[in-house]
């Protein structure tokens, strides 16, 4: 009980408190700038945390995250434009809901649901954090495979379009993916000779091109859409209380799901999202309406995106291991103000670290308020007229990928994607799998190649290892499945087209 | 009044450069810092390079009495940071700080940059290899570590701590050889960095990790993991129980991951050793070595010549295991 009471003391010191409070609104602005994600607000920070005791320092981290996975939302709901790549699976269905009059619903949802998402994550932090770690360390690259491998199948899973131009898109994403050195072989690939090519095509200027910059093409040349009736938006929070009764199994397996891919390090609250809103999908009574403004994908995924930031911290309080690229910047921040990492954390600092916890569910909490305060200001951009609101998008899509690396050639990715991506989209290809082929491919083929070495060649490994077997028959089901309820239907058909001549 | 202020900015400007010219670098000495300096660095931000430029920009600008505003220019495997150093005026206004992958990368064939390229101001940081294995591992030393290795099959065992041809992977290489064992006896598995290799040597996916003991250390302090020596030329004082390679093996073998400040080429002699003093005082500062202590970083002192020669040495060493590892382009 001391320790709670002198972590609670840490954290009601006045600078911990303004630290939250500025870094919350911070995140918030960042996360729903196009182009500037909840990664690059946190790397951002990390000068600033020079200067703040230990406790503020990682206040600082932890509000700023997860205000800006949440604020993501708002772009994606508002204006069909994620805001971080987190949000980027149920972006359409956001904005699909915007279009029929729901955005406070929309909105609504992502931040109630973010916020619950977070304490359910920070709640699995405090009760099996070392549980939770010992799980995490069971996965070789063995059980990565499998699970990027999944992650991939989830671009076919969400598509509205056909299945067969998701995964022609999601081959372009891998495509693209191949391009640098940094793969196993540390070869250059499908560089030409350009410097700017060897590190790789980098998610943010592909995720902005593909997403916010095919939009604002798109608007150029559509004319405007019926203005929104005029009204002024109604409580956020209205009809939470409903969706919160009505979809408990969905809102408990996101949180499940958010929890288990936030801990296994190298997968973050953007696969969460992603496998979150395919399960939903694929479990709900009512799959037809996904994609046409339907909350249920969203409450199960803006759960998972949020749970996934609190149990990200996992790995890296216990092992200092990043659970995702936010966190990696974390630990050298903990380092640098004495908080090293490690099992010693718990039982000889518990106090920091109880502070941590209430830091966690402190910035969960304060989310709604400042984002109902976000939401209300934002809601504006759905009256400002159009010709207006895409200029300052295609400003921000060109200064948040320079600002991480003053790099030029960023910009020029974003051009490049934008132009792709509108071409795509007009033709029907589904922008989502690409970018998810992006994100995984590097995933999929780095653990494939490292296991192969590590195995000799022999495929066996993939299959006889427990947790790899698993993921496997889950992943050929996944394959399977569809060819399988494709050939059956195939085979009636011609059954019930031969009966009657016959 | 802008368009005033700016003429008048741009007049002041040619009258100091015209100034310089005339007086010579006499004049400049006293000059310089005029303005604000930019730091480049080729790493992104929130990351440990980024994090050391930083330190030291801020202790700079507290000596030299200018802003030092640290600039992350990223992209191209730190390609186009690097050359963005290299490629800058040499008036003391650019600085950089450069790290051990301009002694690799030249010999892959993906830069013309080298050591060369530069003018070194200092040496400040150097982390060495260590040698880590999982805790549940038979072996109590690294001599019995290197009995076995030698036991085993070429290939049999597998070790990771960085991406293929990196300097964990190059350090590997070196032991081998010094052992006189070939480069590929043991068998490298590439990995994103340090912190996936350690996960996979805890799930139990590899033989040894050789990546620095700091990067290690929660992982050994989890009882996950055991560091069983360092390649370096002494003990790293905050591990003092982990030997060298040369206390156990009799092997006098040491590599490392270096960081270190330069200036593009043909800095004038009176700037650099003007930042160079400067930098000197930093790394004996107080603030520098917390900040490093804390960070788990090796602090390193070379003065420019000291930090010539010893890149000069280290590009030599890397050439050598690139060459025998099949890494270096022909």
């Amino acid at each position: 009980m001391d320790t709670l009471a002198e972590a609670i003391r840490l954290v009601a010191a006045p600078d911990v408190l303004i630290a939250i409070l500025l870094s919350s609104i911070y995140g918030l602005v960042i996360g729903s700038l196009p182009g500037l994600s909840a990664t690059m607000a946190t790397a951002l920070l990390v000068p600033v945390t020079f200067y703040l005791s230990p406790i503020a320092a990682v206040a600082t981290i932890i509000s700023a995250s997860a205000m800006a996975i949440f604020s993501g939302d708002i772009p994606g709901a508002l204006l069909r434009i994620p805001g971080t790549p987190a949000s980027a699976a149920y972006t359409d269905e956001a904005y699909a809901m915007t279009r029929k009059g729901q955005a406070e619903l929309a909105l609504g949802a992502g931040l109630w649901f973010s916020a619950i998402g977070g304490i359910v994550g920070t709640i699995s932090l405090i009760v099996m954090a070392p549980a939770l770690a010992e799980m995490a360390l069971q996965f070789s690259t063995f059980e990565y495979f499998w699970l990027a491998f999944l992650g991939l199948m989830c671009a076919t899973l969400v598509a509205r379009s056909s299945p067969v131009k998701a995964i022609a898109s999601m081959l372009i994403g891998l495509l693209i993916a191949c391009i640098g050195i940094e793969n196993p072989a540390g070869t250059p690939r499908f560089t030409f000779g350009i410097t700017d090519l060897l590190g790789g095509v980098e998610v943010i200027p592909a995720l902005v091109g593909m997403f916010a910059v095919s939009e604002v093409m798109r608007a150029m040349v559509t004319p405007d859409p019926p203005p929104m009736p005029r009204r002024k938006f109604g409580s956020i929070l209205k009809g939470q209380w409903e969706l919160t009764k009505k979809y408990v199994a969905p809102q408990v397996r996101g949180n499940i799901v958010g929890i288990i891919i936030g801990v296994l390090p190298g997968a973050g609250a953007d696969m969460a999202a992603w496998v979150s809103y395919a399960m939903s999908k694929r479990f709900s009574k009512e799959p037809e309406k996904f994609g046409t403004g339907h909350p249920e994908g969203l409450v199960e995924a803006g759960a998972s995106n949020n749970a996934s930031l609190a149990s990200g911290w996992v790995p890296s309080l216990l092992f200092g291991i990043p659970g995702d690229t936010i966190t990696a910047i974390a630990i050298g921040v903990l380092y640098m103000k004495g908080l090293n990492p490690g099992p010693t954390l718990f039982t000889e600092r518990a106090s920091s670290m109880y502070a941590l916890y209430i830091i966690f569910i402190l910035a969960n909490i304060l989310m709604i308020p400042l984002g109902i305060l976000m939401i209300r200001a934002a809601s504006h951009i759905l009256r400002a007229p159009r010709a207006a609101v895409m200029p300052v998008i295609l400003l921000c899509c060109a200064v948040g990928p320079f600002a991480t690396g003053n790099n030029l050639f960023a910009v020029m990715s974003v051009a490049f994607f934008g132009v792709l991506g509108f071409v795509l989209e007009r033709n029907g290809y589904p922008v989502a799998a690409l970018v998810l082929g992006i994100v995984m491919g590097s995933m999929v083929e780095q653990n494939f190649v490292t296991s192969l070495i590590k195995s000799d060649g022999s495929l066996l490994p993939f299959f006889d290892r427990p947790v790899a077997a698993v993921l496997a028959a889950m992943t050929i089901a996944c394959l399977v499945w569809p060819i399988g309820v494709w050939a059956h239907r195939r085979f009636f058909r011609r059954q019930a087209s031969v009966a009657p001549a016959g | 009044m802008a368009a005033f202020t700016r003429r008048g900015f741009i007049a002041v400007g040619a009258a100091a450069a015209g100034a310089g010219l005339r007086i010579g670098p006499a004049g400049a000495q006293g000059a310089y810092p005029s303005r604000p300096i930019t730091m480049i660095c080729p790493w992104g931000a929130g990351g440990g390079t980024d994090a050391t430029a930083r330190i030291v920009a801020s202790l700079l600008e507290k000596e030299l009495g200018q802003p030092v505003n640290v600039v992350n220019r990223t992209g191209g495997s730190g390609v186009v940071g690097h050359s963005a150093i290299a490629t800058a005026p040499a008036d003391g206004y650019t600085l950089g700080i450069i790290t051990v992958e301009i002694s690799m990368m030249h010999w892959q064939g993906l830069t013309d940059l080298t050591p060369a390229s530069y003018t070194p101001l200092a040496l400040m940081n150097e982390d060495p290899p260590g040698v880590q294995v999982p805790a549940s591992a038979p072996y109590k030393n690294v001599k019995e570590l290197a009995d076995a290795i030698k036991a085993a099959p070429p290939g049999k065992m597998k070790a990771s701590g960085t991406g293929q041809g990196g300097i964990w992977h190059l350090a590997l290489v070196g032991w081998l050889q010094a052992m006189g064992l070939k480069p590929d006896h043991v068998a490298w598995v590439p990995s994103n960095g340090a912190a996936p290799a350690m996960q996979d040597l805890a799930a139990g996916g590899l033989d040894i990790v050789t990546c620095s003991v700091p990067e290690a250390r929660a992982m050994i302090e989890a009882g996950k993991a055991k560091a069983l020596a360092v390649m370096a030329s002494e003990r790293n004082p905050a591990f003092p129980n982990v030997p060298t390679l040369n206390e156990e093996l009799g092997i006098n073998y040491s590599t490392g991951a270096w960081r270190g400040f330069a200036g593009p080429k043909g800095l004038p002699q009176d700037i650099a050793t003007k930042l160079t003093a400067a930098l000197k005082k930093i790394n004996e500062s107080k603030e520098f070595r917390d900040f490093m202590a804390a960070r788990g970083f090796g602090v390193k002192w070379a003065d420019a010549q000291g930090f010539a020669d010893f890149m000069a040495a280290g590009d030599k060493q890397m050439g050598e295991a690139m060459k025998a590892a099949g890494l270096a382009k022909a």
